[in-house]
């Protein structure tokens, strides 16, 4: 009956434009929409199909800011059990590795913790490195990038899928996994699931909260510091032809003169 | 000038174009010494390619164990050499292994990490990482604030510069593994690469989207790239539609390219596309639509009708290169 933690993230739409903020450089988080991320509902639908199989408990974890609870609802009404939502305005500006921290830190709070499974790149940070770097602050084997994922008693073996090809890999729990696209399509929440996760329990954390000094994160204890950021110059449009029968020759006119062929 | 580490990135002693690339930026830092962290005997062969590319040195850890656990060797590696050669910085391939093990370095090593890197600079002594992020929207200039900076190089952000190098060689033991927080590798399917450049690596890259009508369709893409020797991409409407499979996906949730030539065939050039494609040298649009977004990032544009287009610029493609 394994214990599943289970990382969910708000993230900015990618169909909205994303800015940085002009005073300290981090995400303007309130210039875009904002929405579960994509791959974070596949990690609570294998965390589902791994408790529905085996027994257990799903427990939801998200670091964010007050708007992340949507993001906690919306796996709740998925099925999980409960939630555990770390916010602090001390967090704003973390970097990678307090991120991770605080993370780890969180699944401590949380009983007898067998597998950890999130997302394993969110479409904001595009760090693909958070759930390797938590098996490392937690001493876990990691096998990320999963697109199949048993668990037998206290062995998991998982399908790794990159570009590479696929790796076939074998650990002991507790574990971190962290799945890709082609895992599961993640079910749509009941009506009843909706109803049920209004009285699911959701536990929030400060970090000190956590045992984190709140002087430790954030922005002016970040590991790495913005020197500076520009927006990019929009690229400009180019030349533009009607293609008047001839548009394959243009181009290739085009790319002879620029060098290109 | 301090040691600059940039770790391999081989497959069966071949070396990764990336690699190249890393060694190239490292020179802007210091001076690059390689890390091959690999099975026995692979030293021996890349010794040649890295000398090629200025590596002073090359550090050889070779041991079975690394193609039998995941990720956690090449750390183990890489942590022993931060602590014993104090390098100005550490360079490792943004690939999703890279991405991985810079990731796990940092936290051991308490370090800055600096992800997907563009180009790398030595400002007042202090290493700082090009960033180019929201798809090319925003360039970020970021440095570390302690330990050693760690950063993981996009494939395709540098331009690899031959330059000769001494290679020295060094051996350094690849630590025993833990097994209880080692992840142990049972078997291993590797892609069977077509005869096409993949498509981080590729400098050129031709892709299809909605307008390409269906999965037989996408031949016309796929004759075009022949002919330019170029990798085929889709956009995420290409692939949702089952026109193409999702590995080739370029976009905010695809792969994120920057080649020399970028060319888009009946792509409307949506935000999610264009920030996995903006940052190419060269863009070529044809659409159908004089008003797709697409016309406002390309260099030359093309409207009309990708089934007639294409096949002529193939040919003339191939007229040329004779």
């Amino acid at each position: 009956m394994p214990n599943i933690v289970v990382l969910v993230k708000q993230v900015p739409d990618t169909y909205s434009e994303r800015r940085l903020t002009d005073a300290d450089h981090t995400l303007d988080r309130a210039s875009a929409d904002a929405v579960l991320d994509e791959i974070n509902e596949r990690a609570v639908e294998e965390a589902l199909l791994i408790k529905e199989a085996q027994g257990g408990e799903v427990t939801v974890l998200s670091v964010g800011p007050e708007r992340a609870t949507e993001a906690i609802r919306k796996a709740l009404s998925m099925g999980a059990d409960k939630a555990v939502h770390v916010t602090d305005p001390a967090l704003h500006g973390a970097c990678l590795l307090q991120t991770t921290r605080v993370l780890a830190a969180a699944i401590g709070k949380v009983d007898g913790v067998d597998l950890v499974i999130a997302g394993n790149e969110a479409t904001d940070g595009r760090g693909g490195a958070v759930p390797a770097m938590l098996a490392e602050v937690l001493g876990f084997p990691q096998l990320t990038h999963a697109r199949k994922v048993t668990v037998e008693g206290s062995e998991i073996t998982v399908t790794r899928e990159t570009d590479t090809g696929l790796t076939h890999l074998r650990a002991t729990l507790p574990a971190v996994v962290s799945v890709g696209e082609k895992i599961n399509e993640p079910r749509y929440p009941s009506f009843k699931g909706i109803m049920a996760a209004k009285k699911k329990p959701v536990d929030t954390f400060t970090v000190a909260d956590l045992g984190i000094d709140a002087g430790e994160v954030g922005l002016d204890a970040a590991s790495t510091t913005v020197v500076e950021a520009t927006p990019k110059p929009p690229r400009s449009a180019g030349q533009r032809v009607e293609d008047a029968g001839d548009g394959g020759t243009k181009i290739a006119e085009y790319l002879i003169g620029q060098k290109i062929i | 000038m301090s040691e600059v580490l940039v770790l391999v990135d081989e497959v069966d002693g071949e070396v990764k174009k990336v690699t190249f690339e890393l060694l190239t930026a490292a020179r802007e830092l210091g001076e690059p010494a390689a890390v091959v962290v690999a099975a026995p005997g692979t030293a021996a062969k890349v010794r040649e390619s890295l000398a090629a590319y200025g590596a002073a040195k090359v550090y050889v850890a070779e041991s079975d164990d690394v193609a039998n656990y995941l990720v956690t060797p090449k750390v183990d590696v890489l942590a022993a050499l931060v602590g014993a050669k104090s390098p100005a910085a550490v360079l490792v391939p943004a690939t999703a292994e890279g991405k991985e093990i810079a990731g796990r370095l940092a936290v051991r090593t308490d370090s800055g990490l600096l992800i997907e890197a563009v180009g790398v600079e030595s400002v007042d002594g202090a290493v700082v990482g090009v960033q180019s992020i929201f798809g090319g929207a925003f360039t970020v200039r970021a440095k570390a604030t302690r330990g050693t900076p760690i950063v993981t190089v996009r494939p395709g952000g540098v331009d690899a510069v031959e330059s000769a190098g001494a290679a020295a060689e060094e051996a350094v033991e690849v630590p025993a593994v833990d097994p209880a927080k080692a992840t142990a590798v049972t078997g291993r399917e590797p892609v069977v690469g077509g005869d096409r450049p993949e498509l981080t690596e590729a400098s050129i890259v031709v892709s299809g989207g909605r307008g390409v009508g269906s999965a037989e369709k996408f031949d016309v893409v796929e004759q075009l790239a022949d002919a330019l020797g170029a990798a085929v991409g889709a956009s995420r409407a290409a692939v949702d539609s089952g026109y193409y499979p999702a590995q080739f996906q370029v976009g905010q949730t695809g792969k994120t390219v920057s080649p020399q030539l970028y060319v888009a065939l009946g792509i409307s050039g949506a935000i999610q596309h264009r920030a996995g494609m903006q940052t190419s040298k060269t863009i070529v649009a044809v659409n159908k639509d004089a008003e797709a977004p697409i016309f406002e990032i390309a260099d030359f544009g093309v409207v009309g009708d990708l089934f007639a287009v294409a096949p002529q610029l193939t040919a003339a493609v191939a007229q040329r290169k004779g």
